[in-house]
């Protein structure tokens, strides 16, 4: 851990031209417009059309595209028709196309035999328009691991797998953080990513959302995986102030600081993300990215735990539970980390809860609070009102907290 | 009630009542009193504050401010033997010529594009203290050398994951009250003792200090062990430190930095203190064309190599040099802007602010003056010098210059106890002969009996210092 | 050639036009690369010959380890080139002096009188030691002690120090004020949180975390004020006190600034009010009736010392009479004859500088206070507030600007604007619009990073800047905003009329490339050229 990634990664340093992959998922959002909710499945799409909708993601493509055009000797590689090639086109560029699919009829398959496509043929940077679903289809192809056994260890290799990606957003609401703001936010971040002038790379959440359930008004939300994206840190303005850490530094810090403030009777309840796998790497443990881990005295007691385990690791002892926003809305209980239920939060304790977030994430908020969603309206309201939140070595804030 | 004319301020150009109502008007409001409507009444200032009356016209104010002035005795119309952390040196006059104009004076914190000649002129700075300390990487000025020494002490720790810091006894007592208060919580000081003759540093107390054992903590992995041994060349006392090189190997065997404090203006002559293997350099550049203002002139440095770890434990800006896209255009800019790393349990990087920048563009001007061969010259001058003063005032009856067998810089110590004076005594009499005596050194450093530290610089000729030797035959004999 | 009424076409529909401005572009090279060898700009005085008889070569005392081997590689130059250069250098900045600096928000870039300048030049202080006999420097004592008391009526606090070197230096003062307290009630240990805003000058934090505190920050209600049911959660009997800027950076007053007050003395905490923003509310409200315990003030962002491109500068602390035994050494006393410095304070949390301050800065704010006076220093808030609003009345007549939090309501004496609706129409940024802004000789201030306000402006125009220049700063946004949505290239390439081009960051944060000092510079090239 701690690994500053400065740049983008070896293997996609562009060497003369620049190759982006461009990914139109053309259905993204096409329920929205029409109060449908979700657009997964034919079925879906079909009733949309029905209703006059149009798909956004075309539209939403070429705003992106727009702000790439500075780049010099750029190649746009995609798929024909709907899923890129018209976008590029109406951009004014001269793509390369590959693949093929049928038009009006195309899949989440195509999505994923593009992106497996693109990874073979090794482009700088994967531009995709869509939403969630989108994302997991993408995330399908570009992340390969194990749930259990990977940790910090396999970072330098996890990294070195995963394709630089970065999504324009097209869909109804997106919990993924793999999104520029909007869509010429995104194409400003690929201008810079493909140019090599973006502060880094950074890790974000895959969140993969049960269109179904959602249709009902459930919102059942799991932690899918990552992705690697470009960040862009602003750039060196009249300062008068020091900037503070880079996003892997303040990791850093925030773990030393729950680190240090672990005792030796209690269990520790970590769930998902970044920054609490930035606190297993410094107690040199393993971590399961998309799961939930358990230690005491440093060391693992059980790993990728649901919430049976977790209440029978409960029963007699004192615990902690740590957890860190998830998802691009600022969900501290309910997306992506439900096996702690509303019954683990409750044997934990309110005060026992340890919410941990970089300052960054908390100012991408802006001003929204973070949220919960326990599936238990009690628990929930018990979880509301302020909380604080570490975000760095012996530093917190007080942060609003709503259901 | 008279009506009273309102006033036009001439440094409130809105002041002029029909553009201040013009104004009011624009925004919509009957008074200024709508602006503070969020201040609540319960804390609204009644009346008016009870200050002086205005002294409204330009002449007034200066007829004021210079009649106060006048009760001031300055260093032109006395002899100065005084240093001690403010030095009297000879300023030429390009470097006020630079530092008053408007254009540096009253620029602020303007981008790299729109202040671009603030950025070069402190690069340039920095390149040629680089040059006189043989480092590649020097900060921007900080408050004053005690917040240099401070502020380098807490990098050597959090450089090397330790607390405690080795301090020479032979050190201004004002600058270790600093470096205590500013090393709380983390910072642990110990001194190391001297040698009675030369004032040298005690290798074996060092010894001894350094490698003493220290219970490690309950919870941390991190024992208590040396993070620096910190002491100064020329030392606070006057005396040149002549086994650096020791210092620093005892240092570094024991994985602690070797921090060393410098008068820059001996360094023409001096060897700098990397090369007998100082990992961290700081001082104050007062001497370099600051006036001494009483005591308003001081500015700090702080200088490392250029290797990653360092750069990144420093607080303050570090300006870099970088091409533009104009071809053989600079540009400047700040290094290492997101101080990536977390080293160990730092207790954050202290903080950035307005600290004495003029004074660094200032002290650019003064070396790019004085050039190599100037520099060579006032150090091999000063020394001179002040080894005259020291034969003479050696002397006298009953006194002692210099105390310890040490070669000496610019200032040195001079013991009164045979003449059965106090120094206070002494300087009271040399100050009805027009005459500022040496600091006196009898409560700072009581082992040292009735002592007075005596500097010695290029401003001081030969009749000066003959001056001074008469009146002090006068006072003591 | 006819002679012609030139003015006519200065103003277009009775407006002025924006200037044709061009910064000055010197292409100056960096000093080293006007070096030859020989040349000197400064002989210094010689040595005479008796006293050379006496000591010998006094360099052969030095032991060789300790003699410098070479000179120092400095630049050899003559006493005109010297000058050239720097007069070169000093006209490529934009400084009060020089441009309507109403951008640099929090900076309160005010007018620093020229007459004060020349009171601090003068050698009856320019030429005085520090350490000389008390009677000999009475006058500055005299003005220290005067200006104390001005403080004093400022801010209703009962004592203050001059000693702290800027703003940031006293805050750390008053931190390190705060651990004595405690550590002389025996909760030193308990006590070692300390509570903020996000709002707050960031240095509140900084400083609290430099002297080992945990820092707490608040984050703002909705309406764009500290949130007081956030200020409740934070306090415990942990917390060791409240450092906050008030108004805040954004421009606002925190109307319950009172309770917060209380609700930090109800834990047992002190309460801390950085005043770096005080130029709005002088004679209008005092830190002592807020119940505040300790205040910090900028003399060169308020009291109009010039900021010099960085410093000198003093940043004085106040306490009430129940710290005063806190503060740093020494104290100015005047016993009615005579003014001395007393160092005999047990409690004192020690020296924090070198002597006594910034004695120049001192003087000027001195004087400036002086020639303004009670009444002088409400109008000096007044006006400032005034051209605040209107700047603010101005700014939100351009499309795309807005003024986040406290819709509707008035500022004091600065705004943090946010072009977020322009960049989201057009995707220029704010600091992209800045740099535009410059081609017309202005520049502004975004904010502390990280910005919480998206696409940020901070403006603060001060009671120095006439009507005129306030609707030329305005004319200049509102003219780039317009760039911004017909023509955003001549933006996005920005600054053009500057005195440099686009500057290429890749060198500053990779180690191999960054090159603080020439000669890193020189060597890092070489290696490069090498390579090649």
């Amino acid at each position: 851990m701690g690994d500053h990634v400065a740049g983008l990664p070896e293997e996609s340093t562009p060497v003369g031209q620049k190759r982006l992959g461009l990914i139109v998922n053309p259905v993204a959002g096409i329920g929205g417009r029409v109060g449908l909710k979700g657009s997964d499945g034919t079925e879906i799409q079909q009733k949309a059309r029905e209703l006059g909708a149009v798909p956004e993601a075309l539209n939403r493509a070429i705003q992106a595209l727009e702000r790439v055009r500075p780049v010099d000797d750029l190649q746009i590689i995609t798929y024909p028709g709907e899923m890129g090639e018209d976008a590029a086109r109406a951009g004014g560029f001269v793509p390369t196309i590959i693949g093929s699919i049928r038009r009006g009829e195309t899949t989440a398959e195509d999505t994923r035999n593009a992106a497996q496509d693109m990874q073979r043929l090794g482009v700088d940077l994967v531009l995709f328009a869509g939403g969630d679903g989108t994302a997991r289809d993408i995330a399908d192809e570009y992340v390969r691991y194990s749930a259990i056994g990977e940790g910090s260890d396999v970072a330098d290799g996890y990294i070195r797998r995963i394709r630089l990606v970065l999504g324009i957003p097209a869909g109804v609401k997106i919990h993924s953080a793999v999104f520029g703001t909007n869509p010429r936010s995104a194409g400003d971040l690929a201008l810079l990513a493909l140019q090599g002038r973006a502060s880094g790379v950074r890790e974000a959440e895959v969140m993969d959302i049960d269109e179904e359930a959602f249709r009902q008004g459930i919102v059942a939300a799991r932690l899918y995986g990552y992705l690697n994206i470009p960040f862009q840190r602003r750039l060196v303005q009249g300062l008068k102030a020091a900037s503070g850490p880079g996003d892997s530094a303040a990791m850093e810090a925030i773990a030393w600081d729950v680190v240090d403030g672990m005792d030796d009777e209690t269990l520790y309840i970590i769930g998902p993300g970044t920054t609490t796998r930035a606190i297993a790497s410094r107690l040199g443990v393993p971590k399961t990215l998309l799961g939930v881990d358990v230690v005491q005295q440093g060391r693992l007691v059980a790993a990728d735990t649901n919430e049976s385990q977790l209440l029978a690791l409960l029963e007699e002892r004192l615990a902690k539970v740590v957890v860190t926003p998830i998802g691009g809305q600022g969900y501290i209980f309910g997306r992506g980390n439900q096996q702690i239920s509303p019954r683990v939060i409750r044997k934990v304790g309110k005060e026992h809860v340890i919410v941990v977030s970089t300052a960054a994430k908390i100012q991408a908020l802006g001003g929204r609070p973070l949220l919960v969603d326990t599936g238990d309206r009690e628990v929930d309201r018990m979880l509301s009102g302020y909380i604080r939140v570490v975000t760095g070595h012996r530093e917190q804030a007080v942060y609003r907290v709503s259901c | 009630m008279s009506q009273k004319r309102p006033i036009v301020y001439p440094y409130i150009p809105n002041s002029v009542p029909a553009v201040k109502q013009q104004m009011l008007q624009e925004v919509g409001a009957e008074s200024t009193e709508e602006f503070y409507e969020d201040v609540p009444q319960k804390l609204r200032f009644k009346g008016h504050l009870n200050l002086p009356p205005p002294l409204l016209s330009e002449y007034a104010l200066k007829r004021h401010v210079e009649g106060i002035l006048a009760r001031n005795r300055t260093c032109g119309e006395y002899l100065s033997f005084l240093g001690a952390g403010c030095w009297h040196h000879h300023v030429p006059a390009i470097c006020d010529e630079v530092n008053q104009r408007g254009e540096f004076l009253t620029a602020y914190a303007g981008e790299p594009y729109d202040d671009h000649g603030r950025f070069q002129a402190l690069f340039e700075y920095a390149s040629m203290m680089g040059e006189l300390l043989n480092m590649d990487v020097v900060s921007v000025p900080t408050y004053d050398g005690f917040q240099a020494a401070a502020t380098s002490i807490r990098m050597a720790a959090r450089i090397t994951g330790r607390r405690q810091v080795l301090i020479s006894r032979t050190i201004s007592a004002d600058k270790l009250s600093k470096m205590q208060d500013y090393g709380k919580p983390e910072i642990e000081i110990r001194m190391i003792g001297y040698e009675h003759e030369t004032g040298q540093l005690d290798l074996e107390a060092l010894k001894a200090e350094i490698s003493a054992e220290i219970p490690r903590y309950a919870r941390n992995d991190r024992q208590s062990e040396t993070a620096a041994v910190y002491f100064e060349n020329p030392s606070y006392l006057g005396f040149v430190e002549t086994h650096g090189d020791e210092i620093a190997s005892i240092a570094h065997e024991h994985g602690a930095l070797c921090v060393v404090g410098v008068d820059p203006i001996s360094l023409g002559i001096l060897t700098p203190p990397v090369e007998y293997g100082a990992d961290i350099v700081c001082g104050d550049i007062q001497p370099l064309g600051m006036h001494m203002q009483f005591g308003g002139g001081q500015a700090g440095f702080i200088a490392t190599r250029d290797e990653e770890k360092y750069v990144m434990e420093y607080p303050s800006r570090l300006f870099g040099i970088a091409p533009t896209r104009v071809p053989g255009e600079y540009g400047f800019g700040d290094v290492a802007y997101e101080r990536t790393s977390f080293a160990l349990r730092e207790e954050g990087k202290e903080w950035v602010g307005t600290a004495a920048a003029l004074w660094g563009i200032t002290a650019g001007v003064y070396l790019a003056t004085m050039g190599p061969q100037g520099m060579v010259e006032i150090g091999e001058g000063i020394m001179a010098r002040s080894r005259y003063a020291m034969l003479e005032m050696g002397r006298l009856k009953g006194v002692q210059a210099p105390v310890f067998q040490s070669p000496h810089f610019k200032e040195f110590v001079v013991n009164f106890d045979g003449t059965g004076k106090t120094v206070a005594e002494v300087n009271r009499a040399l100050l009805a002969r027009g005459v500022f005596g040496g600091k006196d050194l009898t409560n700072e450093f009581p082992e040292l009996g009735h002592s007075a530290l005596y500097c010695v610089t290029e401003v001081h000729t030969q009749d000066d210092m003959d001056r001074l030797v008469r009146a002090l035959r006068e006072v003591v004999e | 050639m006819a002679q012609r009424d030139i003015t006519q076409h200065r103003f277009t529909g009775g407006k002025p036009n924006l200037r044709r401005f061009h910064q000055a572009r010197w292409d100056e090279p960096v000093i080293f690369e006007l070096s030859r060898t020989g040349q000197r700009a400064i002989l210094v005085p010689e040595v005479e010959d008796e006293i050379r008889e006496r000591v010998g070569d006094v360099l052969a005392t030095l032991p060789p380890s300790m003699r410098r081997k070479e000179p120092p590689r400095l630049p050899e130059l003559a006493q005109p080139q010297v000058l050239r250069h720097y007069v070169r250098l000093s006209q490529e900045n934009l400084g009060t002096d020089l441009n309507v600096d109403v951008g640099q928000g929090t900076c309160t870039m005010k007018y620093s009188p020229k007459v004060n300048d020349q009171l601090a030049r003068s050698p009856k202080l320019a030429d005085v030691h520090p350490l000389q006999d008390e009677e000999t420097v009475q006058g500055i004592l005299e003005i220290m002690f005067r200006f104390e008391q001005i403080l004093k009526e400022i801010s209703g606090m009962d004592q203050f120090s001059l000693q702290p070197g800027a703003g940031s230096a006293g805050i750390y003062a008053n931190v390190s004020i705060v651990r004595a307290y405690h550590a002389s009630r025996g909760e030193a240990d308990q006590r070692d949180e300390i509570i903020t805003t996000i709002f707050s000058h960031p240095s509140d934090a900084a400083c609290a975390k430099t002297a080992g505190f945990k820092v707490i920050t608040l984050y703002p209600d909705d309406d764009g004020y500290p949130d007081l049911d956030a200020l409740k959660a934070a306090v415990s009997e942990r917390t060791a006190g409240l450092f906050i800027t008030n108004p805040e950076d954004t421009g606002i007053f925190n109307p319950k600034i009172e309770e917060f007050v209380r609700i930090v003395h109800e834990a047992g905490g002190l309460c801390a009010y950085d005043q770096a923003n005080a130029n709005g509310i002088l004679g209008i409200t005092r830190a002592g009736e807020a119940g505040f315990d300790l205040c910090q003030f900028n003399l060169h962002k308020t009291f109009s010392s010039p900021h010099g491109c960085g410093g000198p500068a003093v940043g004085p602390i106040g306490v009430r009479q129940e710290l005063a035994r806190f503060l740093p050494v020494p104290v100015v006393e005047f016993d009615g004859v005579k003014y001395r410095l007393n160092y005999d304070r047990p409690d004192s949390i020690g020296k924090i500088r070198p002597f006594y301050g910034v004695a120049p800065v001192v003087l000027r704010a001195y004087a400036w206070v002086m020639s303004l006076g009670a009444e002088g220093l409400r109008e000096v808030s007044e006006i400032a507030v005034l051209n605040n609003n209107y700047l603010l009345k101005k700014m939100l007549e351009i499309p795309g600007v807005s003024a986040p939090y406290a819709q509707g309501k008035r500022r004091i004496e600065q705004v943090r604007y946010s072009w977020e609706e322009l960049a989201q129409e057009t995707g220029v940024h704010s600091e992209e619009i800045g740099l535009r802004a410059a081609d017309f000789g202005v520049h502004y201030w975004t904010s502390h990073h990280p910005y919480v306000v998206p696409e940020p402006c901070t403006l603060e125009p001060t009671e120095s800047y006439s009507q005129d220049e306030l609707d030329e700063y305005a004319a200049i946004l509102a003219h780039v905003a317009e760039e911004a949505r017909t023509g955003p290239e001549s933006v996005k390439a920005a600054p053009h009329n500057s005195t440099i081009h686009t500057i290429d960051p890749a060198p500053f944060d990779d180690p191999s490339q960054w090159a603080i000092t020439w000669r890193a510079y020189r060597r890092k090239v070489r290696q490069w050229d090498k390579n090649d």
